[in-house]
């Protein structure tokens, strides 16, 4: 028997996921231990802590161009800037969930398990505090999408996947009010999530057999390999293509692409609204950092193949987030539409083979994080006496009641528009013009067109905010706590800043715009 | 032997149009521009507290530019190459198209900066007056300085780019003045007007630019003089026809005329500077600048002279048939431009004929129009010369010097109208075969039928039995600052033609092309003939209308034969306007509205229809219930499946 090899692991390299897991970690401990009246300031300052450690070892390593953990990790260009993406949009997530002077106890019920409108159910609403278990949850879950961007195999792919999907699964039905849309929301996301998943390693399962086929060279699932393979290997090419199809879906579930959105809606408008903006913005730059990988990487030489097919499913997107965008009625189903339709703006950035493609989506993962979050934190704060006023009949005329957060929301759903001056603009030319470089002008068409339809339903917005008297049952806008006002001041002044002035973070990520191999 | 060939060679090619660089006190020539631009501003954007002030900015404004213009014009006489250009900066740098902020001054652009400013001067200053009871005068005078700026970039431009700007910011303020009284109807109709016929010779000014830039690339006037004589003649034909177009817009030629006669419903000292004395002969300008063109082709020669020609025999068959003091002299104007189209078309040395005739048609024009605006200021606004009538008696300044305008533009020697329009009627009986006798004959009979109908005019308004509307008990000189100017613009109309005859001819030759034309054809007729004929028809003329009106007329339109009621409705031009232009075009607009309400709307509201529809059935797909979202997703995946291995047994790629 040889002796166990043990693989050379850069610990520095990998210190922002081990600081964000064992923040994780203390934070449990932090549950057990820490009196409850003290846990939730202890618990909101350790992740915001972890995550500021974390985000500064990602800057020290902006060097770092390696693999490490065998071939299981790759602290790369792509890996440092969408690490670092992930980390600042988590800190304005984080803020968020902290927030606790909107609403006692934040948006997070204590007793998720208590039986909705019973007596008890009644109490814990009036008496108890929210639940402080959400900060080891959401600390979990960026440990894994930190993992997840990072991954140089298909396996830590998969396992960072499921690190960071199960948490949100929890995550989602903690919703204070409306607890069993919120927990039904949940359940979905779980089932269909495993369902998902299984496909993603049925087709991981399918790339390992198709690697055995490389002559003089063992059979692997890291990116290296399935590179060579894809190359030189002897195996039937069914086996790439249907694996790479499976793989494919998997990931396209996370980034919530159609025909794979159908559990976004539901699940945006369920999951405790600070949960939503962090999936909206934190689980797109992780869905869409493991799909660069994946098919700039370990799939490149196949480019021709599967361009088509994920630029039909491109297209799908775009169209079903558009036009279904057009009659909703909820806010946030609202905007999970547009989530949608703006993964298929993302995947018009990935399908561009070249440097400026890649920084482009990287762009506009940061931008429209920024922009998304921003957008979910107004939504916290038009509020009645049942919590938050998520149907949109209910914004008609909030412009003459708080004209200073309408014109806020306007200014985001103006950059979600893609209207100049704010990133949405920047950020759709940015993916936009490596794609006409690539002669993909197909897509960029049909990305126009849909931005022009996806138009309707902001605008229609911003007139009911604006040009409709306010009724009775129009909402105030609660004054924000601090937490919220910071995230609210980073995403709109971030919104306009990229779109004023895009320069210094494009050349950051066409900086960062390369991948080891 | 070898050397003299390479000198010659080196040498320049006779005729080649270079510019020397404006430096010392030439190098401030854009103040010309500057310093009425920068009063209109300060007059239309201070609003109500430039009021009592304002009118005496905007003539201060004028007269700095007029002293200015003087010095410039000095300078220039003691240089050696007359014509100094100005770069300020680039205006347009797109590509290939670079065109300058460039300022240009030649002796033709001298002479056109003293009339408009000089001339301009008197009738700001006869304006601070005449406008004195109206509530907009400082706006009046902020639209009247804009003028004064942008005809003096027309004329100062470097470049066809620039001349364009000036022509359309001429434009703009024809139009605010015309319809300056926009509470009438009638003002706001004739400025519409006026704009709409404008935009149609604009546009053919605008393609003859495109024109010039696509085939020579450039729109600097030495550029493309030089490189004229490069292009096909085709070219030259379709460039000269569209920049004629232009210029029978702005100068009120036929076909384009209608509009002119209509602008008299803007304020008299409008009508007076902008509708007879400077912009209406910017086409002319125009023509004369462009000389290296138009003499390129003798076809495009032929049809400037032909405009000349029938513009100038019509506007004098309408004039004749008219009763409004204005009108008969809108018609006079249309119908002297017509003689200095006749003169740029000739060609030649009469080129120079018709800069002089310009000029003095500036004086005695502006002259009678002021006159025109002083009878009307003692009668109540009344504008019709069958209520005139004997008011030599009450109007003597007003009369006499009206009377020297009116001896100016029949040609009455000595006055300036004489040695300016003779010569034109002899350079038409210069050319080659018959058509010396048709340009030749018609520029006389024009002759004859300018002196009648001024005649009437003069002679129905100042003489024979008084005809007045009840109304007016007493009517009353003008005061001081309405005569002066008349007086100033009579003494011009006298002694102008003479010194303008003698002296401008000489220093229009520094001009770009216009130096060193070959000499005419020899006359069919004998030079003192066709002055003594011209003579003879203007007194015929002048007696005739003498004897049929000196006892006045009758107050009511008469019945008339076919070619005086032909007169009266302006010849049938606007009726063929109306059915040519106007029916069609409503149809036209009555079908694109019909097209666009069921079309186009029709496309996009049935797209929004789509788009709605088809989400609100989408909808219902999303149903809420997880097996559905599965199934959803499975047939997701199985048609991914089943693309990506369609894509690998090359069904799609």
């Amino acid at each position: 028997m040889s002796e166990l090899k043990l693989p050379s692991i850069d610990y520095a390299a990998l210190a922002p996921i081990l600081i964000m897991l064992g923040a994780a970690l203390v934070g449990v401990l932090v549950e057990a231990f820490v009196p409850r009246r003290l846990r939730n300031a202890v618990q909101l300052t350790l992740a915001l802590l972890a995550v500021l450690a974390a985000l500064t070892m990602v800057i020290l390593n902006a060097d770092d161009r390696l693999i490490t953990a065998g071939q299981a990790i790759a602290v790369d260009g792509p890996t440092l800037f969408l690490q670092g993406a992930i980390l600042i949009l988590a800190a304005m997530a984080l803020l968020l969930v902290g927030e606790r002077t909107v609403e006692r106890g934040g948006a997070f019920v204590a007793q998720a398990a208590v039986t909705a409108e019973s007596d008890d159910d009644r109490r814990q609403a009036d008496g108890m505090g929210g639940t402080t278990e959400v900060y080891p949850l959401v600390t979990f879950a960026i440990g894994g999408m930190l993992i997840f961007v990072a991954a140089n195999d298909l396996l830590t792919m998969f396992i960072a996947l499921e690190v960071f999907s199960l948490p949100l699964y929890l995550l989602c039905a903690l919703a204070r009010r409306r607890r069993l849309l919120s927990q039904e929301a949940a359940l979905k996301y779980f089932m269909l999530g495993a369902y998902a998943s299984a496909f993603f390693l049925f087709g991981v399962a399918l790339i390992y057999g198709f690697t055995s086929g490389i002559p003089n060279r063992g059979a692997g699932v890291d990116f290296a390999t399935v590179h060579a393979a894809v190359a030189e290997s002897s195996s039937s090419p069914v086996l790439l293509f249907a694996g790479m199809a499976l793989l494919a879906i998997g990931l396209l579930f996370k980034a919530a692409a159609a025909p794979f959105h159908v559990w976004t809606p539901d699940v945006y408008q369920g999951a405790p609204t600070p949960v939503t903006g962090f999936m909206a913005a934190c689980t797109k730059v992780a869905a869409f950092g493991a799909l660069l990988r994946v098919f700039h990487v370990a799939f490149a030489g196949a480019s021709w193949d599967f361009t088509p097919v994920l630029g039909a499913v491109a297209v799908l997107t775009m169209l079903v987030g558009a036009v279904l965008a057009v009659t909703q009625t909820d806010i946030k189903r609202l905007l999970a539409y547009s989530s949608i339709a703006n993964a298929g703006y993302l995947l018009v950035g990935v399908l561009a083979p070249s440097k400026d493609g890649l920084s482009g989506t990287m762009f506009y993962l940061v931008a429209y994080g920024f922009s998304v979050l921003a957008a979910f934190a107004v939504v916290t704060l038009v509020r009645d006496a049942d919590g938050e006023a998520t149907h949109l009949s209910r914004w008609a005329g909030l412009g003459r009641r708080s004209p200073f957060f309408a014109a806020i929301f306007t200014f985001i759903l103006l950059a979600f528009a893609g209207i100049p001056l704010t990133s949405g603009f920047t950020s759709k030319f940015a993916v936009f013009a490596p794609a006409l470089d690539a002669n993909q002008a197909w897509l960029v068409i049909a990305g126009v067109l849909t931005s022009m339809v996806l138009a309707f339903p902001y605008l229609r917005v911003v007139v009911m905010m604006w040009l409709s008297e306010p009724g009775d049952a129009t909402p105030t806008v609660t004054v924000p706590g601090a937490l919220t006002s910071a995230a609210l001041v980073i995403g709109v002044l971030a919104t306009l800043v990229l779109g004023v002035a895009p320069a210094p973070l494009l050349d950051l990520a066409n900086g960062a715009a390369e991948f080891v191999r | 032997m070898v050397e003299k060939i390479l000198t010659f060679a080196q040498a320049e090619p006779a005729g080649t149009v270079a510019f020397a660089t404006a430096d010392g006190l030439l190098g401030s020539v854009w103040l010309l521009v500057a310093i009425p631009l920068v009063s209109a501003a300060i007059l239309l954007l201070l609003g109500k507290r430039a009021d009592r002030w304002g009118h005496w900015l905007g003539v201060a404004a004028i007269g700095a530019a007029f002293v200015l213009g003087l010095t410039y014009f000095f300078q220039l006489r003691g240089l050696e190459n007359k014509q100094v250009e100005q770069s300020l900066w680039q205006f347009i740098t797109v590509g290939d198209l670079k065109v300058d902020f460039g300022l240009l001054f030649d002796p033709l652009a001298a002479v056109f900066v003293l009339l408009i400013t000089g001339v301009g001067f008197l009738i700001h200053l006869y304006a601070v007056e005449y406008m004195a009871h109206d509530e907009g005068r400082r706006r009046f005078f902020g639209y009247f300085n804009l003028f004064v700026a942008a005809m003096l970039l027309l004329v100062l431009g470097n470049n066809y780019v620039m001349l364009y700007f000036g022509w359309e910011g001429v434009g703009l303020a024809s139009y605010l003045l015309i319809s300056f009284w926009y509470g009438r109807p009638s003002a706001a109709t004739a400025g519409k007007k006026a704009f709409l016929m404008n935009r149609v010779g604009d546009a053919g000014l605008a393609i003859g630019i495109f024109v010039m830039f696509a085939m020579l690339g450039t729109t600097q006037y030495d550029e493309v003089f030089n490189g004229v004589g490069a292009l096909s003649s085709t070219t030259v034909l379709v460039l000269g026809l569209l920049l004629l177009l232009g210029a029978t817009g702005k100068s009120g030629q036929f076909p384009l005329q209608a509009w002119l006669p209509d602008a008299m419903e803007g304020p008299t000292p409008v009508s007076a500077l902008i509708h007879a004395a400077t912009m209406v002969t910017a086409g002319v300008y125009l023509i004369a600048r462009s000389n290296p063109i138009f003499s390129a082709d003798h076809t495009l020669q032929l049809v400037v002279v032909s405009v000349g020609a029938i513009t100038l025999l019509m506007g004098c068959i309408i004039g004749a048939a008219k009763d409004d003091i204005k009108r008969v002299l809108a018609w006079s104007t249309v119908s002297q431009i017509g003689y200095m189209f006749l003169g740029v078309g000739l060609g030649g040395a009469a080129y120079a004929l018709a800069i002089v005739h310009l000029l003095a048609h500036g004086f005695f024009k502006a002259n009678m129009f002021l006159g025109a605006g002083s009878v009307m200021h003692g009668m109540n606004d009344q504008v019709d010369i069958r209520r005139f009538g004997n008011l030599s008696k009450y109007m003597k300044v007003t009369w006499l010097t009206f009377m020297a305008g009116w001896l100016a533009i029949i040609g009455m020697f000595p006055f300036s109208g004489f040695f300016s329009k003779e010569p034109i009627i002899v350079a038409a009986f210069e050319r080659e075969g018959w058509t010396a006798w048709l340009f030749g004959l018609a520029a006389l009979l024009g002759a004859g039928l300018t002196a009648f109908y001024m005649t009437r005019l003069f002679v129905l308004t100042f003489h024979g039995p008084k005809r007045w509307t009840e109304d007016i008990e007493h009517p009353h000189e003008s005061p001081k600052l309405m005569t002066i100017p008349l007086i100033l613009l009579a003494i011009g109309s006298v002694a102008a033609g003479f010194l303008l005859a003698t002296s401008v001819p000489d220093w229009l030759e520094a001009t770009a092309g216009l130096g060193g034309q070959e000499e005419g054809h020899e006359a069919v007729l004998a030079h003192w003939l066709i002055t003594a004929l011209s003579l003879l028809v203007t007194v015929l003329g002048a007696g005739l209308a003498w004897f049929l009106f000196r006892n006045g007329t009758a107050t009511e339109p008469q019945p008339a034969g076919v070619l005086v009621t032909a007169a009266r409705r302006n010849l049938y031009t606007d009726a063929v306007n109306e059915a040519v232009f106007e029916k069609p075009g409503i149809f036209l607009t009555r079908a694109l509205v019909f097209l666009d309400n069921r079309g186009v709307d029709g496309l996009v509201n049935g797209l929004a229809a789509a788009v709605g529809g088809g989400s609100g059935r989408l909808r219902r797909l999303q149903t809420g219930f997880v097996r559905s979202y599965a199934t959803s997703i499975l047939t997701g995946a199985l048609l991914v499946v089943a693309a990506f291995l369609a894509v690998q047994a090359g069904w799609l790629a």
